[in-house]
């Protein structure tokens, strides 16, 4: 193979860069990239011209092997927005990807025109372009991904802090009600969020309440009996409420022991922790002010 | 080598670890402790664990030791001031510390004790539903 640095590629991108992109903009028009109107000319185009002074800017550097250094930064960012603003207008990563290969064909033309005469060189040309181009459009890829997985994890993230509330009910009473399926990585924050806030109240008691919990299994109960523990180390008593009666018998079938108090309701769980603690609920006529 | 300050509060000892537990110093607590309930003829012991930031199942085991000792002592053992990463590893360790009293600090820990030398039949100073 002739030397790395003997591609014409970067003069011919910088030269016929005009050409280029109308050629391009033509081929990727009869290959139905607007997709009927979904997106929309102008918006092709400026990608189109984005990408191409991207490119145009990079291959001046001569750095075709790795587009990871830092010469390719500013590519990576015109490619990775093009991949972002094309995800959401829901075009599938494919899409994109083939956004950036259609680019091969206008390249490769002018390269024919330029070199054709010489096999070895047009050979050459080619290959360097293709793999240049290559690496680009599977960097769409990679970028359309990434994009996904940042929305899972925020959203796993919001999803973990909405459901691990831990309510003040009474002075010294807490409650905890418990929404959702609870897996190991759950019960590590609703475990954390109680204890946190048993130091900052100094409550005595925490009420546990599972109504949003929809099955109980051996490892469910596992982790509640594990909360209820590292509670009572803290010096605070769990009721666990909200037990549906399904729930109830999905318990005695599979020989759980919770061994702590439980509740059918968080209403009766909250008057046990008010006796406990000594108060007393009585019934008197409101006031007129209260109405 | 550091010694543990047992010191006595009317029929209560209170044992405050303000040190990194060696296993060595723990069983020295263990041993002072016990010879300390029989001679003040103490009721309660309140073992304060709030510098504590690590607790391994050695110490661990030697807090369920001294809550049994204690009780065979005919005295009331209660663990206070327990920090939350400590209890969470604890109990991840599988001890749960059940033979012993706990309270969130030491107010509260006092107050319990208190009420378990009054009521004497309120097994483990938990109060049933």
């Amino acid at each position: 193979m002739a030397e790395e640095h003997a591609t014409m590629i970067p003069q011919l991108l910088a030269e016929h860069e005009q050409t280029l992109l109308r050629d391009w903009m033509e081929s990727q028009k009869k290959s139905g990239a607007l997709r009927g109107g979904q997106v929309s000319e102008a918006e092709l185009a400026d990608n189109s011209r984005r990408l191409l002074a991207g490119l145009r800017g990079g291959a001046a550097t001569e750095q075709f092997e790795d587009i990871t250094t830092p010469v390719w930064d500013q590519r990576r960012t015109v490619l990775e927005e093009i991949s972002r603003s094309r995800a959401t207008l829901g075009l599938t990563p494919a899409e994109t990807a083939t956004f950036v290969f259609s680019l091969k064909e206008p390249l490769f033309a002018l390269l024919r025109e330029k070199v054709g005469k010489d096999p070895d060189r047009l050979a050459h040309e080619i290959w360097v372009a293709t793999s240049l181009l290559d690496k680009l459009g599977l960097y769409t890829v990679e970028a359309f991904q990434k994009t996904r997985e940042d929305i899972i994890a925020r959203q796993q993230q919001e999803l973990l802090e909405l459901s691990t509330p831990v309510v003040r009910l009474w002075e010294g009473v807490l409650a905890l009600p418990l929404i959702g399926t609870l897996d190991s990585a759950r019960t590590q924050i609703v475990m954390e969020s109680l204890l946190e806030e048993i130091v900052t109240s100094g409550a005595e008691i925490a009420i546990i309440d599972i109504t949003g919990v929809p099955t109980v299994d051996t490892l469910v109960a596992q982790h509640l009996i594990k909360t209820v523990a590292a509670a009572r180390l803290m010096g605070a008593d769990c009721i666990i409420s909200g037990i549906r009666p399904q729930i109830a018998q999905t318990i005695v079938h599979l020989g759980l022991e919770l061994g702590v108090v439980s509740k059918a309701t968080m209403a009766d769980a909250f008057a046990l922790a008010l006796r406990r603690l000594g108060k007393a609920v009585v019934d008197r006529a409101p006031t007129p002010q209260e109405l | 080598m550091a010694e543990i300050p047992v010191l006595k509060i009317g029929d209560c000892l209170l044992v405050s670890i303000q040190v990194d537990m060696h296993d060595r110093l723990a069983l020295e607590l263990q041993d002072d402790l016990t010879n300390r309930i029989v001679t003040e003829r103490a009721r309660g012991v309140m073992i304060d664990i709030s510098a504590l930031e690590i607790v391994d199942s050695f110490i661990g085991r030697m807090l369920n030791n001294i809550a049994a000792m204690s009780r065979v002592l005919d005295a009331v053992t209660v663990v206070v001031g327990m920090r939350p990463a400590v209890a969470i590893t604890l109990v991840e360790l599988g001890l749960s510390l059940t033979g012993v009293r706990t309270a969130l600090n030491v107010d509260k820990g006092l107050a319990l004790i208190r009420k378990a030398i009054d009521d004497p039949g309120s097994a483990l100073g938990r109060r049933e539903a």
